[in-house]
């Protein structure tokens, strides 16, 4: 019995046998197996994808008689046909170093893991239009690459290549806290209302709507305060008004200013 | 006559004799559960008034309780009934009533005053409600006078509602492995501080939602002892606002009964965050906020919605620091109450007494229920 010196994976061979008769060709590896009556004494051929999993195989020929057996090993195609990319995180605060993280897994046409070290292109294009180009090499069928997220908020198009396959993944760059907390105090039928100017982070971003922001009026150690979301980029909301109350606003860990009411 | 046959003669005659006693000398809770305790019990004084009152309304018997007031005229039954378990759903209207307890408050010839309180079982735990009932004499009978609070209607109006909500399309079960999904919301606990209490070990915190969008949360900690031994791991469960907005910060509690300080070498924190669907509205005000040190230490306050729903279920948290910001504790309450819009209902949060002294400042959140969606 020959059997192939060396098969990629999904290719058609033959396996050849000498002296007459009938016999039954067993062929056994991972996640496969085939049997087959042929003719001893010729070459029986198997056609392309009837072995596609990688890996180490073993051919039983039996016939009356007798048997006999042999090894061989089918190897991973050499095209990158398929890619799976994991980008993470898909949302994070805008001006993070290395913050966003790109994972390329190479498969082939029957999804064996390309263990052959391969050239990898990452895109990274930014709401701003400027492009982020980085490359890797694969080792032991992945590549990786970290890169900053940009001080733009907005969605970011990250893509991973190999030859003429490439996949792509949106990460959604997200205002970070707000950097200036201001607001303003007008008294309007007994109560005041407060207004903040529109909220933005650090990089000029406008922090998004629904971002909650507290007001706190304090006035003779007695204590208000309201959660209110932000809507249109400024928060509004109302306390109670007394003379000589202390007001203060605050989003998360960030404080803003403060007001003494006089009226 | 066999002995065999002569027990069984003795316990049949035994069992007769105690259904006899028992009938016509019932215990107390006994006939208060069979309904015959307002007919044994005199009303010769105010307090048995009040406490026949008690009963009926344990054994929900707003008839025969809306009967026995003296001034029934003033409002209906329905009013009556309305007034005890609130005028929108709310967790007494679901409750049920388990005990109640007569206090006499002052009593002289003609009238009296009594403190009726009771203890409801609801879904997140015993609530009491406490009322002052004015009790007289009329010649022949003492009658209670319930003391009837009107519920003001909210006048029709249009509030227009336009905050921002916020909804979830996660990734479909047939999607490709490596496929991306929404990212869970970040959180960040930016507060921790363990405490040893008599019944045990609390943990006390604070967690921030760091992210753009809402996020389920929920916190638990696991004590580790010298050689990292496991000792336990408990959840925030309800003494946090699980519903966390964008930047909003929410204190939580985690206790560990019969644990001491002592064995303990770390604690592991785990906080977690999904996301969720979420509005922005109800936004509930927090007015006059006052600590009260006597009687009892009381965080003191009203809430008012303002917004255009009705919130059936609010749950205050507050949060306490000393003097140098380092917090001390977190204390909770759930509103008996609806919150109705625009209209303030207090609340008050109890404050250990061994820490009142050491409150420099505090701040409440509110975390809201509305049977029209979870918020």
């Amino acid at each position: 019995m020959i059997l192939p010196d060396s098969l990629e994976a999904g290719a058609p061979f033959t396996v050849s046998t000498s002296g007459n008769g009938k016999a039954t060709l067993y062929v056994v590896g991972p996640g496969a197996a085939i049997k087959q009556d042929i003719q001893l004494g010729g070459a029986t051929a198997f056609p392309a994808g009837s072995l596609s999993n990688v890996g180490h195989y073993v051919a039983c020929l039996a016939w009356d008689g007798g048997s006999i057996n042999g090894v061989f090993d089918v190897s991973v195609a050499a095209m990158v046909t398929e890619l799976s990319f994991l980008a993470k995180p898909s949302r994070l605060s805008v001006g993070v170093a290395n913050g966003i993280t790109g994972t390329v897994y190479l498969f082939d046409v029957y999804h064996n893991l390309i263990l052959p070290p391969a050239t990898v292109s990452f895109e990274l294009l930014l709401p701003s239009g400027s492009v982020v180009k980085r490359t890797a090499v694969s080792r032991g069928g992945a590549a990786w690459i970290a890169l900053d997220s940009s001080a733009q908020q907005g969605n970011a198009k990250f893509s991973a290549q190999v030859g003429t396959v490439s996949s792509t993944r949106i990460v959604e760059q997200v205002p970070g806290d707000p950097c200036r907390l201001a607001m303003s105090a007008k008294q309007v039928s007994g109560k005041l209302e407060l207004v903040t100017e529109p909220v933005k982070d650090c990089s000029g971003n406008p922090v998004p709507d629904g971002t909650i922001v507290t007001f706190t009026g304090t006035h003779n150690g007695d204590q208000s305060t309201v959660d209110v979301p932000l809507k249109h980029g400024v928060a509004q909301g109302e306390l109670p008004a007394y003379p000589g109350e202390a007001l203060s606003v605050a989003s998360g860990v960030v404080l803003g200013n403060r007001i003494v009411w006089e009226k | 006559m066999s002995n065999g046959t002569l027990l069984a003669a003795t316990l049949a005659l035994t069992t007769v004799a105690l259904v006899v006693v028992g009938t016509v000398w019932p215990v107390h809770a006994a006939a208060v559960y069979a309904g015959r305790e307002h007919f044994l019990r005199s009303s010769a004084d105010p307090e048995s008034v009040v406490r026949n009152l008690g009963d009926d309304i344990g054994m929900q018997a707003w008839a025969r309780a809306y009967a026995s007031l003296g001034n029934k005229a003033q409002f209906t039954q329905a009013d009556f009934v309305s007034d005890l378990r609130g005028h929108a759903p709310s967790l007494i209207t679901y409750a049920v009533p388990e005990k109640t307890e007569v206090l006499p408050l002052r009593v002289s010839g003609n009238d009296a005053t009594m403190r009726l309180k009771i203890y409801w079982a609801t879904v997140v735990g015993p609530l009491v409600s406490v009322q002052d009932i004015h009790v007289v004499n009329d010649g022949a009978h003492w009658l209670a006078l319930w003391p009837y609070v009107k519920a003001i209607p909210v006048p029709p109006q249009v509030v227009a509602v336009n905050y921002l909500r916020w909804d979830v399309i996660y990734r479909g079960a047939e999607d490709d492995w490596g496929a991306q999904d929404v990212e869970a919301p970040h959180v960040r606990i930016i507060d921790m501080h363990p405490v040893q209490r008599a019944d045990g070990v609390v943990i006390l915190g604070e967690l921030l939602n760091e992210d753009v969008v809402p996020a389920f949360v929920s916190v638990s900690a696991t004590l580790l002892g010298k050689n990292n031994t496991l000792i336990a791991t408990e959840g925030s469960f309800d003494k946090i606002s699980h519903l966390l907005l964008p930047k909003q910060v929410t204190p939580f509690l985690i206790r560990f009964s019969g644990i001491s300080m002592d064995d303990v070498a770390s604690v592991r924190m785990t906080p977690s965050s999904t996301l969720i669907s979420a509005s922005a509205d109800p936004v509930i005000e927090i007015a006059d906020q006052h600590l009260t040190a006597q009687p009892g230490e009381l965080l003191t306050g009203k809430l008012i919605n303002q917004s255009g729903r009705v919130v059936n279920v609010a749950h205050v948290l507050a949060t306490f620091y000393d003097k140098s910001g380092q917090l001390i504790w977190v204390s909770d309450e759930y509103l008996k109450e609806a919150l109705s819009p625009g209209t303030p209902v207090p609340f008050e949060v109890v404050v250990p007494q061994d820490i009142a002294g050491e409150v420099s400042t505090q701040r409440a959140v509110v975390a809201t229920f509305s049977t029209e969606g979870l918020q």
